[in-house]
């Protein structure tokens, strides 16, 4: 009855290559069958031996066997991996948790990420470009210097009609304004099957909420501190569900019910803390 | 309580209190959340254990600090994170219906006491006090080693409060039947049997330790011969009752750990195959069996292995 027997197998793989994406963000690439087939939404718990152990969501990779993380150097377990190099090792196990749907009727979608929220957006992406969707993918940052895999998120939108706008806060580069801004002015003048979301939870409730209004289905990749990743610890809970069981993509529909999202999150001793 | 249990009596007493089955949370899953409490209820679990709380909140140790091992067993050494007694207290301040049990843990006289006062005028059934943490200095085990400060400390909590006591005790350098005495001696309503066994696992590629705390406890399948013994010599030689513990993952396992000697029994490490559903298809199970055996009630089971 162990269904999660060989993903929770640990495994130590080399870091093949290395990827700096901006000058806090980097792409770690490894060989593992397990992540190679990854669902869009998944992630995989890093160890960093002796340091740290931190969900990661699952980066495609061009290379048949092959995945990768995208990390923006943060906290002690972040700053660790960023700084692994070619060569190095890491453990990891997992995939764990569900995935983004794409239902057979959808024909447009349109995604939003913000920041390294465009990893799983991008698998996703690589995806519905399979199955010739039209992709409307919007990518948000705060200034130029931080805008990252828009070559990639360009090679999946070459369908039809499909198109990749980028914004940033300040202007810098492409649109002026955040990704929820954008997102107003688009569906405004057009119709989506579906929004597919990941980034900042603040900007994550704004898409929903816009969503939500328009009657748009939307689906939402949460993040949350874990320990286990397995739906034992507690510590990604968000009202009564689990990111890491439960999630990590849950619907416009349970979000609009879920009272902690957007609003909280527990810290490492368990204790509910308020965004902002 | 619900129609179904009445027709299928699964209701047992534990001490003062009657749970509306024998299903518990193990103390350490998920347990800082009421929402979550609330979710387990509707999924019909008879009571619930919290985390173990301490005066002040804990961040626990870094990760790595709980490891799938295969073969439905887990190596942890979480730390004992927890939130402190204040914001665990406002957390637990609306709970009307949902029979709670709040697991304390400490090192002194002096803060079991300030817990216990912090705590009881909740809506709660009881506590269980750990004594059996193989991995934190000064707490859990290392309490629970010494029958003097046991004997303290369960003195402590029984001044200050009238509801139903477990506590939970652990295989460590004492037997855990004179461990036990000594907790009944000292006030104790209920023993909670075990708590997990110390452990490691060492990655061979790397060499190195997996948990950040080098050392854990064992937990899951692999343990569950070693509480059923527990469990059996315990309840043959105290009156209390026995709250079974370790290994627990399907009806089967309630059913063995009741007929050790078990009034109810605690489920914790098998959450991570199988959720939070685990609950409803264990007393689902339960329910057939009490029907197959012909019981009025499944409190009938209890020790009866106690005869052969």
């Amino acid at each position: 009855m162990e269904f999660h027997t060989s993903i929770n197998k640990r495994r130590i793989v080399r870091i093949e290559e290395t990827v700096s994406e901006t000058p806090t963000v980097k792409t770690l690439v490894f060989k593992d069958d397990l992540s190679y087939s990854a669902k869009p939404g998944q992630f995989l718990m890093i160890w960093i031996p002796r340091i740290e152990e931190i969900p990661m969501s699952v980066m495609i990779n061009s290379k048949e066997g092959y995945a990768a993380v995208t990390i923006r150097k943060s906290g002690i377990g972040s700053t660790a991996l960023f700084e692994r190099k070619k060569g190095d090792f890491i453990g990891l196990r997992g995939p764990y948790g569900n995935e983004f749907i794409l239902r057979k009727n959808y024909k447009k979608i349109l995604i939003i990420g913000g920041g390294t929220g465009l990893v799983p957006l991008l698998r996703l992406a690589s995806y519905a470009s399979k199955k010739k969707l039209k992709i409307t993918t919007v990518l948000g940052a705060r200034t130029k210097k931080e805008v990252f895999f828009e070559k990639m998120a360009r090679k999946f939108t070459k369908h039809g009609d499909s198109s990749v706008k980028i914004c940033t806060d300040d202007g810098s580069y492409g649109l002026k304004g955040t990704t929820v801004n954008v997102m107003n002015n688009l569906v405004r003048n057009n119709t989506f099957d579906c929004v597919y979301t990941c980034g900042p939870e603040l900007m994550m409730k704004g898409v929903v909420e816009i969503a939500n209004k328009n009657s748009i289905p939307v689906q939402a990749s949460l993040e949350r501190y874990m320990k286990c990743g397995i739906g034992i610890c507690g510590s990604c809970c968000l009202d009564s569900s689990l990111v890491c069981q439960d999630g990590t993509v849950f619907n416009g529909n349970q979000l609009s019910k879920i009272l902690d999202f957007g609003i909280s999150y527990r810290d490492k001793d368990g204790q509910k803390i308020c965004y902002n | 309580m619900d129609i179904d249990d009445k027709n299928y009596n699964l209701s047992v007493k534990l001490d003062k209190t009657h749970l509306r089955n024998p299903t518990m949370l193990a103390s350490g899953i998920l347990g800082i959340s009421q929402s979550i409490f609330e979710r387990l209820y509707h999924e019909n679990i008879g009571a619930v254990v919290t985390k173990s709380i301490s005066v002040k909140p804990m961040k626990g140790y870094p990760n790595p600090t709980v490891i799938p091992l295969g073969g439905g067993s887990y190596l942890n050494a979480v730390g004992l994170s927890n939130p402190g007694v204040n914001a665990f207290s406002r957390e637990l301040s609306h709970n009307k219906i949902i029979p709670i049990f709040i697991s304390l843990v400490g090192s002194s006289e002096k803060e079991f006491s300030k817990m216990v006062k912090g705590f009881d005028a909740l809506n709660i059934l009881g506590y269980e006090i750990n004594l059996s943490c193989p991995h934190v200095s000064k707490m859990g085990m290392e309490v629970g080693d010494d029958p003097e400060a046991v004997n303290k400390i369960v003195k402590t909590v029984r001044m200050n409060t009238n509801k139903p006591i477990s506590v939970k005790v652990g295989v460590g350098s004492i037997d855990v039947v004179e461990l036990a005495r000594v907790a009944v001696d000292a006030g104790a309503d209920i023993i909670t049997a075990i708590n997990t066994l110390r452990a490691m696992s060492i990655d061979i590629e790397t060499m190195m330790p997996i948990l950040s705390n080098r050392i854990g406890g064992l937990s899951g399948n692999a343990i569950k011969p070693i509480g059923i013994r527990c469990v059996y010599e315990i309840s043959k030689k105290l009156e209390v009752p026995v709250i079974g513990c370790g290994g627990v993952s399907s009806w089967k396992d309630v059913v063995e750990y009741m007929i050790a000697g078990a009034s109810a029994v605690q489920i914790g490490s098998v959450l991570g195959s199988r959720g939070p559903r685990i609950f409803n298809q264990i007393t689902t199970g339960l329910k057939k069996y009490v029907e197959k055996k012909q019981l009025k009630n499944i409190g009938e089971i209890i020790g009866i292995s106690h005869k052969y």
